[in-house]
């Protein structure tokens, strides 16, 4: 038996929109917002799941969590097949949306985790030991007798975080989970799910638009456009995969005319005397600074890595 | 592909968090039940917090359900009957139909939420929780002040009673308990269809609200007032008219304008579980098409 925990083959999810085209003609219309997705997430990964707004992230989740009824493919969770057989899911699984809260809004915070814990039946031991737990490492102490709706976003998140883990789920899905927090909620945030993920072996599955929580979080990346999987692999090998580039900044002695024929790079940019070459991040710096101090007047160099953010927004720009 | 076992390595040493329930359709709903107990009575304890708020909500519901009462009296100073009926008369129809009102807004009121629920994504964090979403919907917001509607319109049902003399035999009494329970089931199963239907139209709130709210003003008039084809319609298009007339013509020893055989009058409590039933299909085929289209 391999120990890949979800497992999706040619996901698919198709939307019937329909939309006014005349006074009384509607159109029929597909949106394939998940459009034949596959890969595998073997228990205990740390995965990040990025793209821009509408490329079928929250309908992937959506599905892992048995919300959506595929259209097409094949999904299982723990063995589970999601749509199938919700609830019984739902007690394996952790659910946290960024951008709304499954906590009921004019509770103390105590109250919701008591009905959490009746809700997914916990048993009494088990569940103070999780919230003890979850209070010590996400400081919840004081905020235990505030009803939520008194919460600011950034300890609302915190609190949303332990209801979704006091039944010691194995997977948990985050949707946005440093959405709208200040700098210490998100570190917070995102230090506690590191830990979980380390030391309790949970497996962790998190969309986000903030390449900050991948690069300290996950190892693994998988980048969605359109509903397709662009990418699936370290955070490092987008640069290869996105035909990134490296910037060579010069400072010459004196302004002249854009840099020209060395092999490999092009100048994208002039001021002054300091000039700017673009070159393949794959390609080696060495040569080229080389190359530019024998043929021209070099006072000063520096060479910049690509920007993340850069590279993806190529990606997604790029088809 | 066989099943990934629910004990993980590093918690070996400890218990399952959670053992799998039976997955028998009585279990389930059970289960159901036990989750609407808990999760209402929480939501007791949370408007218990402000009691004073409290205290004058369940006034004001009293009030403006007793408003309903007081435009009929008005009426009635100024004719002495209403298609034939007496002012107690009238007040047993309104009684019998308000007390099944009551106990179905309390018990099941917040189904017209589910729109809103879709809209704004919270239907979501619903079906993510191992109770059925019917139980949580139900449950949601339940509202104690609602009682202030049972206890005005149980008022003029006590008040009905000690000035009409019912025809029958001992069992009557039963027979009008029987009456406002299978009243208030039909009522609750046309508020999940009404909160189902939501999943198709997202502002069908108000919809709903001319059937339940609509109806059960209709049902608190002597039929005879109204075209016998509106009164053929309501029988059998919405069986609202099981909720009293029927039964409560019969325990007033009248005729029932359709002419009906003498036993539909028994037979609510039956076109109750109907209805509940047909109003779980109908839950079922929402939500089914709410997992299908997200929207």
């Amino acid at each position: 038996m391999t120990d890949d925990f979800i497992v999706l083959e040619g996901l698919e999810k198709v939307f019937q929109v329909r939309r006014k085209a005349g006074l009384l003609r509607r159109e029929r219309q597909e949106v394939r917002a998940v459009d034949g997705i596959s890969f595998t997430v073997a228990r205990g990964e740390m995965v990040g799941y990025i793209g821009p707004n509408g490329a079928g992230k929250s309908t992937t989740i959506k599905m892992l969590t048995g919300i959506l009824t595929p259209s097409g493919g094949r999904l299982r969770v723990a063995g589970i097949d999601p749509s199938r057989e919700r609830s019984r899911l739902a007690r394996r699984i952790g659910v946290v949306f960024g951008q709304r809260t499954t906590l009921w809004w004019d509770l103390p915070l105590r109250d919701s985790y008591a009905l959490v814990r009746r809700m997914y039946r916990i048993p009494e031991a088990r569940f103070r030991t999780n919230l003890d737990r979850c209070v010590e490492l996400l400081d919840l102490g004081r905020l235990l007798e505030v009803p939520v709706r008194q919460l600011s976003l950034g300890q609302r998140m915190r609190g949303d975080i332990a209801a979704a883990l006091l039944h010691d789920p194995e997977v948990l899905y985050l949707d946005e989970p440093t959405i709208g927090l200040d700098v210490v909620s998100k570190a917070t945030v995102r230090r506690f799910l590191s830990d979980l993920n380390s030391a309790e072996g949970t497996t962790v599955l998190l969309t986000t638009h903030d390449l900050t929580d991948i690069e300290q979080l996950c190892k693994r990346v998988m980048v969605i456009d359109h509903g397709r999987l662009m990418y699936d692999g370290a955070l490092g090998g987008l640069h290869e995969v996105g035909e990134s580039e490296r910037m060579l900044v010069v400072d010459l002695e004196r302004e002249l005319p854009p840099i020209d024929g060395i092999e490999g790079t092009r100048t994208v940019r002039t001021e002054g005397p300091r000039q700017w070459l673009a070159f393949p991040a794959s390609a080696s710096a060495a040569p080229i600074v080389s190359r530019v101090a024998e043929e021209y007047p070099l006072v000063d160099l520096s060479v910049r890595e690509p920007d993340i953010e850069d590279v993806i927004a190529r990606m997604y720009t790029g088809r | 592909m066989a099943e990934v076992p629910l004990s993980r390595g590093t918690r070996a040493g400890l218990p399952p968090a959670v053992e799998v329930p039976g997955e028998s359709a009585l279990a389930r709903a059970l289960w159901g039940v036990r989750a609407y107990g808990f999760i209402a009575a929480m939501w007791v304890r949370s408007t218990m917090v402000y009691r004073a708020s409290f205290a004058i909500m369940l006034l004001g519901s009293f009030a403006m359900t007793a408003l309903d009462f007081v435009g009929i009296m008005i009426m009635f100073s100024h004719v002495d009957a209403l298609g034939g009926f007496s002012l107690h008369e009238v007040a047993l129809l309104y009684g019998t139909s308000a007390t099944s009102l009551g106990l179905a807004d309390l018990v099941l009121g917040s189904f017209d939420r589910v729109g809103t629920r879709v809209r704004d994504g919270t239907m979501d964090t619903m079906l993510v929780r191992p109770v059925p979403a019917l139980a949580q919907v139900a449950a949601d917001r339940f509202a104690l002040r609602r009682l202030g509607r049972v206890a005005q319109s149980g008022l003029v049902l006590c008040w009905a009673l000690s000035g009409v003399e019912l025809v029958g035999s001992p069992l009557t009494p039963l027979l009008l308990a029987v009456t406002v329970l299978s009243g208030a089931a039909v009522f609750g199963a046309v508020f999940v269809v009404g909160g189902a239907f939501q999943f198709w139209a997202q502002d069908a709130a108000e919809v709903q609200n001319s059937f339940t709210y609509g109806g059960a003003t209709m049902l608190e008039f002597p039929p005879t007032v109204f075209a016998k084809d509106l009164v053929r319609g309501v029988t059998f298009v919405i069986p609202l008219a099981f909720v009293n007339w029927l039964p409560v013509l019969r325990m007033l020893g009248r005729d029932d304008p359709l002419r009906l055989p003498g036993w539909v009058d028994f037979a609510g409590p039956a076109v109750a579980v109907a209805c509940c039933a047909l109003a779980g299909l109908a839950w079922r085929a929402g939500l089914r098409a709410y997992r299908s289209t997200g929207s």
